[in-house]
């Protein structure tokens, strides 16, 4: 790991601030990938800054006939939420087999989101349940956050404050996992909204694929 | 049986610490004034340096010392050697290149040292070694076993024309060809042994300490023997001489073969902490792990084998390649041929057998022994080709092991491959296999998977090996250049416990209990105040460490042979006291008791009077501590049936292991829950090498398995519980009747899993690891 500046902070606003003084930040949400490619020397950010105290991006709550879920929850939570077992049984299930423990107690949704690993669960729900990215600046349709491997729409001091996912009528994700890391080498999202069916694949190239609406 | 001794469940004295994290491993020892090792390491498989520019790393803050190959070898450290000689069929020795444990004007496999920067920190070490400018003229590199010896391909060594180590030709070939040419039948069978990291849990690491006062060199490592360490650096290297070299091996997690050997790493550390005259701290990470401890397996060969009409084995002929890495490892010439060829008659009584090995050179990390080393291969070959036979033959896989089996009355058995079987019963653990695996209602089983969409398979696999490592006039005709004998030393203090040194290594076995257990057998001490002590050359005898099964087969009996003679001088000492002639006193659970009387002593009061001789015998040295040596007759050879069974879905490739029996001969077990847990340890070893993990290199050499992202090591939820049983036989030439029971698993249980998986698919073979993708290809094409 190569020296760096680091940097706790509070609020959002906060978090850009620091973002657009830094030479070449990078925001840290729970690290799981980041902080493993740091110590490897693969990234060498002159600035880390960790969002771990900005209590406004935690959270779940119902918003009508949608559930938001904000950046900094963990995949445990999410999967442990009785409002998103009881909305999306799916998505409390994805959150539940990602990784392993202690990946869940740290690792958030905007973290994963953000990152956009082409073998990571997240983004498959993002998109088959038209869930909507909301940052510091906008709202972003899943469909249209996703850009390339390790690539979103986000921009430099852009941060993901929730995601909001539409209750569906049914969903369901399996994933085929490695044996060595059990990252997705393919999943597949299945998600029925009305006379929509929404089936969306990660893993097995190198972004998810808008997938197929049957 | 004394309490806690032979066939107890004892539980293991050294856990305590190890659970409770007080565990002392080389990692966890700091010394005052200490600095850290980093090592500059070749990018390239294959390339000469051209320049090695250090000035910059020199210069960077921290910085003590950046050290190259140059800088060894002015100082006449020797380079790293190969332990074992194999005799080409050419009559010369087998060809060893150079072996500087700092390169000198040529990298050869990613991973390969440059040079080491020695810095305050470690991240100052770091940021030093990527100021180390380095000039490669990059070469092709060889990476395939099967092709590294063909025409035309780049050279990697001058001292290697065509990339062979050594071509090793073993058996009468012309009568194996005869028995061919008037076969009913022959079986053939092409395979590949996957080439395997080891992995042990802790990695590699060195601390080195040199004291300009006793001009002595302490390093502590991560080694399964610190007496050959000693040797080998301070024999062949020049370290320093054996009586300023101590080696500590203190707590190591986990061994597998990784840590026997002499690395380039260890040998820099002990250089150079005397160097800079600091001590000097390196820990391997994992991904140094995965590119420069040595690798596993790595055979590409053909198996034939000739059979007489009614399925017998009349003869086999095996061609093999294995593949050693980019220069020799400690003992890397003796795990494809006398580890591998001489166990190729397996449980068999097939009467020729004709091996030819070609060992090859290629820009990859050394390849040496892991777990079973050799063995495994040889298994993995022989029991894959026996169910080719049988199906061949249209006869049931356990039938046509049943046929050809060494008979129960046949032992002693001299096989055609070298080896001496000592005892066994192969149909009885075979029945009890079937038995506990239910053979019988196999069928039903896999109608019912069927139903399920699945498609269920059943593999047996009857191995042998040779343990008990090893009868030291046998090794050294082989050309081994040690003696494989096992040293011991009880010592009763004045106050009647007992330290036991054994010139064995425990690096996760047990041996501090299971030893002990011997010790409060013979001796009758209560367990409790026994205390066996290893892996300080400092502290111990010298002895040749743990591998091979060999510590309980030979080292145990080394600490047996010490306990007798404590007895025999134990009983003139109680002798004088009780006023009684010698002969009268026998010695039972701990007390030396006149014959016929109730007249005794406790062998703790004998102590005492030992080293309090105000009453003693005359001409009797003072003194309750004794020492002995064993050099064993034979090897041992343990043996049993493994039972593997699977369902696989054709759809997903995915295999299941729903049921694993096994049931072996280890002859007496000492303490048959630490036994249990080594045959769990070696199937979860054998099940990773059959379904999950293949060490892989690009064409360009570099590791694409170079961590746990990508290389796949077995977990909990990979196997199923394991139904273990024995059927034990008793070894005529081992004193305490034991075997060893370390690598048996891993050298079971891939034909096992394999051997299920084609029932599962009925075809003929699948290489390993048999992933999903592999398993689902092959259900495709078998339809």
């Amino acid at each position: 790991m190569y020296n760096f500046s680091y940097q706790k902070v509070t609020s959002v606003d906060d978090a850009v601030e620091a973002m657009q003084k830094a030479d070449d930040g990078k925001f840290v949400a729970g690290g799981q990938t980041m902080l493993p490619t740091m110590k490897h020397r693969l990234a060498s950010p002159s600035d880390v800054i960790d969002l771990g105290g900005i209590e406004d991006l935690k959270g779940i709550c119902m918003d009508g006939d949608a559930i938001s879920i904000g950046a900094m929850t963990t995949h445990a939570e999410v999967a442990a939420s009785s409002d998103v077992q009881s909305a999306i049984p799916a998505l409390a299930k994805l959150a539940g087999n990602i990784g392993d423990p202690a990946v869940r107690n740290r690792g958030t949704i905007g973290g994963s989101i953000a990152n956009n690993d082409p073998a990571a669960d997240y983004p498959a729900a993002v998109i088959a349940l038209g869930a909507t990215v909301k940052t510091n600046k906008r709202e972003i349709a899943g469909d249209e956050f996703f850009t390339g491997m390790f690539e979103t729409a986000l921009e430099e001091d852009e941060l993901i404050t929730s995601i909001s996912f539409p209750k569906t009528e049914a969903a369901a994700y399996m994933k085929f996992e490695n044996p060595a890391s059990r990252y997705a080498i393919v999943g597949v999202f299945v998600a029925k909204s009305g006379d929509e069916v929404k089936v969306v694949v990660t893993g097995a190239t190198a972004c998810e694929h808008r997938g197929m609406r049957l | 049986m004394a309490e806690n001794g032979i066939g107890a469940n004892v539980r293991r004295k050294e856990d305590h610490r190890f659970l409770t994290g007080k565990g002392n491993y080389t990692d966890d020892l700091n010394v005052a004034g200490q600095t850290h090792a980093y090592f500059v390491r070749s990018p390239h498989a294959h390339a000469t340096i051209n320049s090695v520019d250090t000035s910059a790393a020199a210069a960077a803050e921290g910085v003590v010392a950046v050290l190259t190959g140059d800088d060894l070898a002015a100082d006449g450290i020797g380079p790293l050697i190969c332990g074992v000689n194999v005799t080409s069929d050419d009559g010369e020795p087998h060809r060893a290149p150079v072996h500087s444990a700092l390169a000198q004007g040529k990298v050869n496999y990613v991973g390969d040292h440059v040079a080491v920067v020695i810095a305050e920190t470690l991240a100052q070490a770091k940021d030093a070694a990527e100021k180390v400018e380095v000039d490669y003229g990059i070469l092709p590199a060889v990476t395939a076993t099967a092709s590294a010896a063909d025409e035309g391909q780049q050279q990697i060594h001058d001292v290697a024309p065509n990339n062979i180590c050594y071509n090793w030709p073993f058996g009468d070939k012309e009568a194996v060809d005869a028995a061919f040419e008037s076969a009913h039948k022959i079986s053939s069978l092409d395979l590949i042994n996957n080439r395997m990291v080891t992995n042990a849990m802790e990695p590699r690491a060195a601390v080195g300490e040199y004291n300009s006062g006793t001009e002595e060199i302490t390093l502590h490592l991560t080694t399964q023997n610190p007496h050959v360490h000693r040797l080998v650096m301070s024999a062949f290297n020049q370290l320093a001489p054996e009586h300023k070299l101590r080696v500590v091996g203190p707590d190591v997690g986990g061994g597998f073969g990784v840590k026997i050997f002499v690395y380039a790493e260890e040998l820099v550390v002990g250089w150079a902490c005397r160097k800079v005259n600091r001590p000097v701290k390196w820990t391997s990470d994992r991904t140094e792990a995965f590119l420069a401890d040595a690798h596993g397996r790595d055979h590409v060969a053909h198996a034939e084998m000739a059979l007489d009409e009614n399925g017998k084995f009349l003869a086999m002929r095996v061609n093999t390649t294995a593949n050693l890495g980019a220069y020799l490892s400690t003992f890397a010439t003796m795990v494809p041929s006398y580890l591998y060829a001489f166990l190729l008659a397996g449980q068999y009584s097939t009467p020729l057998i004709y091996s030819e090995v070609k060992a090859v050179f290629t820009n990859t990390a050394p390849v040496d022994a892991c777990r079973g080393a050799g063995r495994p291969e040889a298994t993995f070959l022989l029991e894959r080709l026996v169910d080719v036979c049988a199906e061949d033959m249209g006869l049931d896989p356990a039938e046509i092991r049943r046929r050809n089996f060494i008979p129960v009355d046949a032992f002693p058995y001299q096989t055609p491959v070298v080896q001496c079987y000592d005892s066994g019963d192969y149909n009885a653990a075979l029945d009890k296999a079937l038995a506990l695996a239910d053979y019988d209602g196999f069928a039903g089983r896999a109608e019912e998977a069927k139903s399920r969409g699945k498609r269920r398979g059943i593999g047996l696999s009857s191995y042998v090996e040779a343990c008990g490592i090893a009868p030291s006039q046998a090794v050294g005709q082989l050309g081994a250049g040690v003696g494989l004998w096992e040293s011991a030393q009880v010592r009763f203090n004045p106050t009647g416990n007992v330290q036991v040194f054994t010139g064995t290594h425990s690096h996760g076995q047990g041996h501090e209990t299971t030893f002990a257990q011997l010790v409060t057998e013979q001796l009758g001490v209560p367990i409790e105040n026994i205390e066996v002590i290893h892996g300080d050359t400092a502290k111990t005898q010298f002895g040749m460490g743990t591998y091979g099964s060999r510590s309980l087969a030979v080292g145990g009996v080394a600490i047996a042979k010490a306990c007798e003679k404590l007895i025999e001088k134990g009983k003139k000492i109680a002798a004088h006291a009780l006023e009684a002639a010698e002969g009268d006193i026998e010695f039972a659970d701990g007390n030396f008791i006149v014959a016929g009387t109730d007249k005794a002593m406790n062998i703790a009061e004998v102590a005492f009077n030992a080293y309090v001789p105000h009453s003693y015998p005359e001409g009797l040295e003072p003194g309750f501590d004794e020492n002995a040596f064993f050099d064993p007759m034979n090897f041992s050879f343990p043996a049993g049936t493994h039972i593997c069974e699977v369902e696989v879905d054709p759809d997903t490739g995915e295999v299941e292991i729903v049921k694993y029996s096994a049931v072996d001969d280890f002859g007496k077990l000492i303490n048959p829950m630490i036994v249990e847990g080594q045959v769990h340890g070696g199937i979860v070893h054998g099940v990773g090498q059959a379904l999950l993990e293949g060490c892989q290199y690009d064409t360009d050499g570099q590791l694409v398995t170079a961590s746990y992202m990508d290389y796949a090591m077995p977990r909990a939820d990979n196997v199923p519980s394991f139904d273990v049983d024995y059927a034990p036989t008793n070894p005529p030439h081992n004193p305490l009747g034991v075997k060893g029971c370390g690598e048996a698993g891993a050298i079971g249980a891939p034909p096992a899993v394999i051997n299920a998986i084609t029932n599962a698919l009925g075809i003929k073979h699948i290489d390993m690891p048999a992933t999903p993708e592999n398993v689902w290809r092959a259900a495709q094409s078998a339809g």
